[in-house]
């Protein structure tokens, strides 16, 4: 098999990993007199590419193999799938990850991998290539490494020790879907691991922040850039207030930095109980938006999706959503309201907030000074009130706020018609763009 | 009107705006000429006719500020190709200077909007710099060895000098230049040089891995979430030229949404037998999730059981719903035979991540308590009377809830097995929930702390009841803190007491008695 082929493979079986973050760690860089080293990392992330789905290209995304032991119906690299297998060896992944990030086209490697003979053997591989790329290499770009909650405790040491990230994917929220589609997985197993992946991220942090230790003497940053997971929406059961849930759960028990949540898109070969279909691209959408407000916003998993209403409203964001069910909250008062309220008014985000907040100190806002800040008075005007303007007391009563904030009927047609091409589905899923508000 | 004549750098506008400054020029008189702009918006006759005051007041030139925040703002809009910049940038100077201290905190002023949509278009345009240049090997040097890299980019602003201090960086080991219409910048493992701009037929036109890159592109992308306007939006048309990738992304569109329809269509292959389901791989490794011994079945046959089994059956419990958002079971922790066994209520935050008791905040004030009563942990047998984190979420952080008696009910078991097989000649409890969970239902802590009088011999010969380390973490003011401490070390202390039978009423242990008492007491 040529290489060219190999990387065709690892790369596809690797795509459906919705992760591409390269920012948020530590600050290093290769200068100094005839420095050997390559690479730098620490600032925002840079996204080299976009790929036609929108997604960024920030990391060479590939799997190490996509032979696999595991039989997730999901996935497309399930051992009871025909794709075809393909397996780098640990030098030609160095190598590439080198050429490339030479070449700038990446930030790094996101390195992923079936599980082959057993997970130990597997993660083993995975190591040895970071500790080549960091050691060998002196490679001081990102490096993310997947892992599993069957690696042995000493491996994932390894692991957070060469790697800015390391991430265990949930892959659903609930032990009763995770039984259905994906036999060999368990979500205590994951949470457990997340959990010692916390533990040694908080422990290492001490042992850096140590006065008593010299700095010759500080331990490396384990895994600087936190843990991350992803969850796949719509291949089983599970609603938003159950996904939600789980976020909020990874959020507060380990600190994860992010849940990536994956549309689940159809694959060649699919599973006979999970055939292919189009990917809920707005649900995934609409639960991105629901995360930020869990993350930024203030706001907790009951306020946006519970067990009596646990959908998201796929027409409107959830932001506006739950303005217009709580409109005894609204109209706010821009000029007096505290930082918690302004977060709440539909269509401001944080950082107009924060300049709301900044600009009021000098002089009372009028309705022409949001507009200077830059935000769009269409979505967020009925729900404030400046020193020029009050919302008639009608307009946020019936039904007709929310009527005027649907989108226009004719999308609305597209999107209950019974087969959607992928073409019209991305008209809907404009909005969509990368995922994020 | 005056028209300066600067070049076009943000250090030669600073010169001429300092002595502008001084003189307490007005921004309405004047015109920078950086040379690089036509000036048809100005007549000269216009330049030379209108009116331009003599300087009135003369100001010290250290009076003159230009602080740190704009000149990080100035250093940006100056990149920008917008011809009215310098000027923008003299209105700032010039009202930060007179009256206006916070202008650039004040968003709301149209000044500061522009200048701060300026510098943000420089700064997204350095962004992509950093993003879409594109290095072609050309060699290496005959001499070093050293790789030499070029690369051919196109920016919208000036930002050249401003962002190559980036790639030297991150590209330290190598030689490369980046090559641009206005400016270019080399890089040869010392120092950065920067020379007139060239065209792009003095780049290199090719590299062995762009087939490579290419290959990955094309895989990377999945044809069924096609999402074009998200792509353009953040890499913009005007940069495809430059990149080896774009020109697949034509191809790459047109057949997805044919490929994702086949594959809908084709639907699952129904002809091979699913292999999954019977026998998963992974059950070779402990399924934790499968309950185990109930705690009253542990406790019923705890003569047969050995400590670990003990400890395996809890992590398996699933007796009441606790379990299902803690991370795991907090089991004791300790010498198997201590003398002295500590009981408090229920693991925290950071006992449910390291699966062993005491040892987030409330555990190192233990620590510090046992140490100054004279008694050492490792000698000491520590657990809880509920062994899962019981906690609400609250702004992503994990806050403890007091467990129902449901939960303690079904929970104590464990800790009395443990107690059976550690046979410690000292319990201590700590807080309200063990006290009540063990001495009795109606235990009063604050009322009724201290060495128990009462007969608890199924627990141990001496039994002492003291707050939980929590409570004192919970104390606010410092002097209240302190006494707490203090008579939270005497409770502790009172283990420490060797001799126990000049202090105390209940009869010397005896086991077996013990032990039945304790079933009968079910």
């Amino acid at each position: 098999m040529t290489f060219q082929r190999k990387l065709s493979i690892l790369a596809d079986a690797a795509k459906y990993d919705a992760s591409c973050a390269s920012s948020g760690t530590d600050k290093r860089d290769s200068s100094g007199k005839n420095s050997s080293a390559l690479g730098s990392s620490g600032g925002a992330g840079i996204c080299h590419s976009y790929a036609p789905d929108g997604r960024c290209i920030s990391l060479l995304k590939i799997l190490l193999t996509n032979a696999c032991i595991y039989d997730c119906h999901y996935c497309i690299n399930r051992r009871s799938s025909d794709t075809p297998r393909a397996r780098f060896t640990a030098q030609e992944v160095v190598q590439l990850t080198l050429d490339f990030y030479k070449r700038n086209y990446i930030e790094g490697l996101f390195l992923s991998s079936g599980i082959i003979r057993n997970p130990d053997y597997t993660m083993e591989q995975v190591v040895e290539i970071a500790r080549a790329l960091r050691e060998d290499h002196h490679f001081r770009g990102y490096i993310h490494l997947k892992t599993i909650p069957e690696a042995s405790q000493e491996l994932i040491e390894q692991a957070g020790r060469y790697a800015d990230r390391i991430s265990i994917n949930i892959e659903l929220p609930t032990q009763k879907g995770l039984e259905t589609l994906a036999p060999e997985k368990n979500l205590r197993r994951t949470r457990q691991a997340m959990g010692g992946i916390r533990l040694r991220i908080e422990e290492n942090k001490e042992a850096r922040k140590d006065k008593l230790i010299s700095a010759a003497n500080k331990p490396k940053a384990f895994s600087p850039a936190g843990q991350s997971t992803q969850m796949i929406i719509g291949a089983d059961e599970a609603n938003d207030h159950e996904i939600l849930h789980r976020s909020n759960d990874l959020y507060s028990s380990y600190r994860l930095r992010r849940v990536y949540y994956s549309a689940y898109s159809p694959i060649p070969d699919s599973s006979p109980i999970l055939p292919a279909k189009s990917p809920p691209l707005i649900r995934e959408h609409r639960l991105y938006q629901a995360d930020w407000l869990l993350r930024f916003y203030g706001y907790s998993v009951g306020e946006i999706a519970n067990e009596d209403n646990p959908h998201l409203d796929l027409d409107l964001d959830p932001k506006l959503s739950w303005a217009l069910r709580n409109r005894s909250l609204f109209p706010v008062d821009v000029n007096r309201a505290p930082k918690d309220d302004l977060l709440r008014i539909p269509g401001i985000g944080v950082r107009s907030v924060s300049r709301i907040l900044s600009s009021r100190r000098h002089h009372p806002l009028r309705l022409h000074d949001l507009q200077t800040l830059g935000i769009s008075l269409k979505k967020s005007r009925p729900f404030l009130t400046t020193l020029d303007y009050h919302p008639a007391p009608s307009l946020l009563e019936g039904d007709r706020l929310r009527q005027f904030f649907l989108p226009p009927p004719d999308q609305l047609e597209l999107n209950f018609s019974k087969k959607v091409a992928p073409q019209t589905n991305q008209r809907i899923a404009l909005s969509a763009a990368t995922g994020e508000f | 009107m005056k028209s300066i004549t600067i070049r076009p750098t943000l250090a030669s506008w600073r010169k001429e705006s300092r002595g502008l400054l001084q003189q307490g020029v007005a921004p309405e008189y004047i015109f920078f000429d950086d040379g690089t702009q036509t000036r048809s918006l100005f007549s000269e006759e216009q330049l030379l006719t209108e009116d331009y005051p003599t300087p009135h007041k003369v100001k010290n030139a250290t009076s003159i500020r230009m602080p740190k925040s704009f000149l990080g703002l100035a250093e940006l809009v100056a990149c920008n190709r917008e011809n009215e910049r310098w000027r923008l940038l003299y209105e700032a100077i010039y009202r930060l200077n007179n009256g206006e201290k916070s202008l650039l905190s004040i968003s709301t002023e149209p000044l500061v909007r522009r200048l701060q949509s300026l510098a943000k278009e420089v700064t997204r345009d350095r962004h992509k710099m950093k993003a879409f240049v594109r290095f072609r090997k050309a060699g290496e040097d005959s001499h070093s060895g050293r790789e030499q890299f070029v690369a051919w980019f196109e920016p919208t602003h000036s930002i050249v000098e401003l962002t190559a201090p980036f790639f030297a960086k991150r590209f330290a080991s190598f030689d490369w230049s980046i090559l641009t219409p206005e400016r270019c910048a080399h890089w040869d493992g010392d120092e950065i040089t920067f020379t007139e701009g060239v065209d792009s037929s003095q780049a290199p036109k090719d590299d062995e891995l762009e087939d490579y890159w290419r290959t990955y592109y094309a895989s990377i992308f999945n044809p069924a979430r096609l999402k074009l306007k998200a792509m353009q939006s953040e890499m913009p048309k005007k940069y495809w030229k430059n990149l080896p990738e774009a020109p697949l992304i034509a191809e790459l569109t047109a057949r997805s949404s044919l490929q994702t329809e086949q594959m809908i269509e084709q639907g699952p292959n129904r002809e091979r037998e699913h292999v999954s389901a019977k026998v998963p791989l992974g059950a070779q490794h402990p399924d934790t999730d499968q309950a185990g011994l109930s705690p009253q079945e542990a406790l019923a046959r705890i003569e047969e059981l050995s400590f670990r089994q003990i400890d395996e059956a809890a992590v398996a419990c699933r007796h009441c719903p606790l379990y299902e958002e803690a991370t795991q079971t907090v089991f004791g922790e300790g010498p198997p035979h201590a003398r002295l066994m500590i009981i408090g209520e229920q693991p925290g935050d950071q006992e449910d991540i390291a699966g062993r008791p005491f040892v987030g905040p409330a555990g190192q004030l233990l620590d510090r308590a046992l140490a100054q009563a004279g008694l050492v942990r490792e000698e000491i047998y520590l657990t809880n009377v509920v062994k899962h984190f019981k906690f609400k979420t609250q702004e992503r952080s994990r806050l403890h809830q007091r467990a129902h008696a449901a939960e303690i009910h079904h929970c104590k078991p464990w800790v009395l097995a443990e107690i059976l097989k550690v046979r410690p000649e000292i319990i201590i409890t700590l807080g309200t929930t063990a006290a009540q969970a063990l001495i009795d239902p109606n235990f009063q802590i604050l009322r009724e702390r201290g060495l128990q009088v009462t007969e608890l011999a199924h627990l141990a010969p001496r039994v002492i009841a003291t707050v939980h380390p929590s409570f004192l973490l919970r104390q606010k003011e410092s002097r209240k803190a302190a006494q707490e401490f203090s008579l939270f070390v005497n409770d502790l202390q009172l283990a420490a007491i060797s001799d126990p039978s000049k202090r105390l009423s209940p009869s010397p242990r005896q086991t077996e008695y013990h032990r039945d008492s304790f079933k009968n007491g079910r």
